[in-house]
């Protein structure tokens, strides 16, 4: 048992990763890694989130009928988003309002849902537990690597601290501003994507079109 | 026929099999910028044509000769205007008072070399630079080095302000190679234009370094406005009074981005590609249109807040990087679109977003590299709405 509980925690990492292979949750990830402390911020949010929701929906999967069972699974989901927002609220005000709406979003992220339907409703709570925060890790994961390179080339900064001096500050390193923009966090996950499949090429999807070769004559 | 041997005599070691298997394409690519390629095609469709990929390309790349040229002698003319003023410094100065030539601004050879000196370090990192990761994506993918990159780099070349630094040039370039075109599958897959996206990147990326005034005119302390930010603050009737007439803008002796201030310059490599018949002659009255449509319709609203809405479409034309964009990126054939009808709607597009994002957009003064790319993103649209339209058009004759 202790394997699978295992398998189920590390798969989501690289393996099944919500991010780069199934493509989930990208909007946040846009959002909310132009710093790392935000990042960190959020992993810990969603990570939270998508754990107890897939155990109280294991917990309620006998009860919940068929055809309502999307209404119930936001409940439950809802309940916990506003629990962690005010929570951070209380303890962590200035990075709440840094990532203002987004933990509000929370509730929207594909990865919770996905859980919660796909594994939740079919497992029993220890499982679904440990399967959410596995794939809540596995978001925060590449939030952290994409935060890290974000803040470290646009700002020259970790969590805050300086590594390169900038140039208005009397350094050498001029930072690439695109890099604080959101869009540039769809470049990085691509390369990501780019490299991890490269590394894993099982995950690779099978082309849409193939191009069709003639024989020569 | 030395030459000819000596590829022969070493072919054997590159192509299947041989020792440096590896490197085919890098053998392949100096073999067939000399020689016509050995190759052809075996299979259907044969298309017999005087004029192959390489052609096309080395056709653009003569017709950007006349941006070249005026380009340096404005970039030197601009720089030459401006040390008279504050002096100057560097390793560029250095040389040229070595050579005895001086930095006075009515001798044409003093300008063009000094913008020579300009022109040549930007493109030769451009060349290196975007030309190894080329290099390595060939090798990696097996495809050929395609001449296309001759021309990205060109162009690239020509939109970047004289005063860049070099290694913002080769990031720049970089990204532009990668992810503009080698992430698509390489030349004739890129739905957008490699140096356009190597430009905006340094645009978003480096701001500081790629807008604003100071940057046009590489010399210290020199501050020079673009004619269209000019515009954009004082309305273009500002502008002979701070020693712009149409006429110069239309020569090119303004501040700008290094080949793209001339539009008589454009113009002439335009006429030599409408020639040879590599640009599309649909895309420029699209793109004429639509700016023309668009910028006259702006003139008769009026607006008492924002003076670029009187700036009337002849002088839309001269400044900034329309010019330029209309002769050697709009008429782009891989990134255009590919229908007749397509054509006009792609080219109207443009023209209509440049002159939005001029007029309407306070933080663009320039918006020509960002309605292209605009373009761009929509070509394969409009190619799929005018295809589908056909359809149905044919369709109804059978009912």
């Amino acid at each position: 048992m202790a394997q699978t509980y295992r398998k189920q925690l590390i798969d989501p990492l690289v393996d099944n990763n919500p991010i780069t292979l199934q493509v989930l949750g990208i909007c946040s990830a846009l959002a909310v890694t132009s710093s790392m402390q935000v990042a960190l911020v959020m992993t810990i949010a969603v990570t939270a989130v998508t754990g107890f929701s897939s155990m109280f929906i294991s917990m309620l999967r006998n009860q919940i009928p068929s055809s309502i069972r999307i209404i119930v699974q936001m409940v439950v989901i809802a309940s916990l988003v506003i629990l962690v927002d005010q929570i951070l609220k209380a303890y962590a005000y200035e990075i709440s309002k840094t990532l203002s709406v987004f933990v509000g979003l929370i509730i929207t992220n594909c990865i919770v849902m996905g859980r919660a339907e796909a594994f939740a409703m079919k497992n029993p709570p220890i499982d679904s537990f440990i399967d959410g925060v596995g794939n809540g890790l596995g978001y925060g994961l590449l939030l952290m690597v994409v935060a890290f390179f974000r803040e470290l080339l646009g700002a020259g900064s970790l969590f805050g601290i300086t590594i390169f001096e900038t140039v208005n500050n009397g350094g050498w390193y001029v930072p690439n501003g695109m890099m604080l923009l959101p869009p540039s966090a769809f470049f990085v996950i691509g390369l990501i994507i780019w490299g991890v499949r490269t590394w894993k090429p099982a995950q690779v999807e099978e082309r849409e079109y193939k191009i069709q070769s003639v024989e020569a004559h | 026929m030395g030459l000819r041997s000596f590829f022969d005599s070493i072919e054997p070691h590159f192509v299947k099999g041989g020792k440096y298997e590896k490197y085919f394409p890098i053998y392949e690519m100096v073999e067939s910028f000399i020689y016509t390629p050995k190759t052809v095609t075996t299979v259907a469709p044969h298309a017999r044509s005087y004029i192959d990929m390489k052609r096309i390309m080395t056709y653009v790349v003569i017709a950007t000769i006349p941006c070249i040229l005026f380009g340096m002698y404005n970039t030197g003319l601009q720089t030459n205007m401006a040390i008279a003023e504050h002096g100057a410094s560097g390793w560029r100065a250095a040389i040229i008072e070595g050579l005895g030539i001086g930095f006075n601004a009515n001798n044409p050879l003093a300008n063009m070399l000094h913008g020579l000196m300009y022109f040549l370090p930007i493109y030769i990192v451009t060349l290196v630079a975007g030309g190894i990761f080329e290099v390595v994506f060939a090798t990696v993918r097996k495809h050929e080095v395609n001449e296309g990159f001759l021309v990205t780099s060109m162009l690239y070349t020509l939109i970047v302000p004289a005063s860049t630094p070099l290694w913002q040039v080769a990031l720049g370039i970089i990204f532009g190679v990668v992810i503009g075109k080698e992430v698509f599958g390489g030349t004739g897959k890129n739905f957008l234009n490699p140096a356009l996206v190597g430009r905006a990147f340094l645009y978003f990326a480096y701001p500081a370094q790629m807008s604003g005034d100071s940057i046009w005119t590489p010399v210290d302390g020199f501050s020079g406005a673009t004619a269209l930010s000019i515009g954009a603050s004082d309305g273009y009737q500002a502008l002979p009074e701070r020693g712009i007439d149409w006429m110069d803008a239309f020569i090119g002796t303004i501040q700008g981005s290094f080949g793209e201030t001339s539009t008589l310059a454009a113009m002439i490599g335009l006429a030599f590609l409408l020639v040879v018949r590599i640009a599309n002659w649909r895309l420029i009255v699209g793109c004429l249109g639509g700016m023309i449509a668009f910028s006259t319709l702006l003139n008769l609203i009026g607006s008492d807040t924002n003076p670029m809405f009187a700036m009337p479409w002849y002088w839309h034309l001269v400044l900034g990087g329309y010019a330029f964009g209309l002769a050697f990126m709009v008429t782009e054939p891989v990134s255009a679109s590919h229908t007749n009808m397509g054509r006009y709607i792609y080219g109207a597009l443009i023209g209509f977003m440049v002159v939005m994002i001029r007029v309407v957009n306070p933080a663009f003064p320039e918006g020509m590299m960002l309605a292209i790319l605009f373009g761009n993103v929509f070509a394969p649209l409009i190619d799929y709405f005018v295809v589908q339209a056909n359809i149905k058009r044919r369709a109804k004759r059978y009912v």
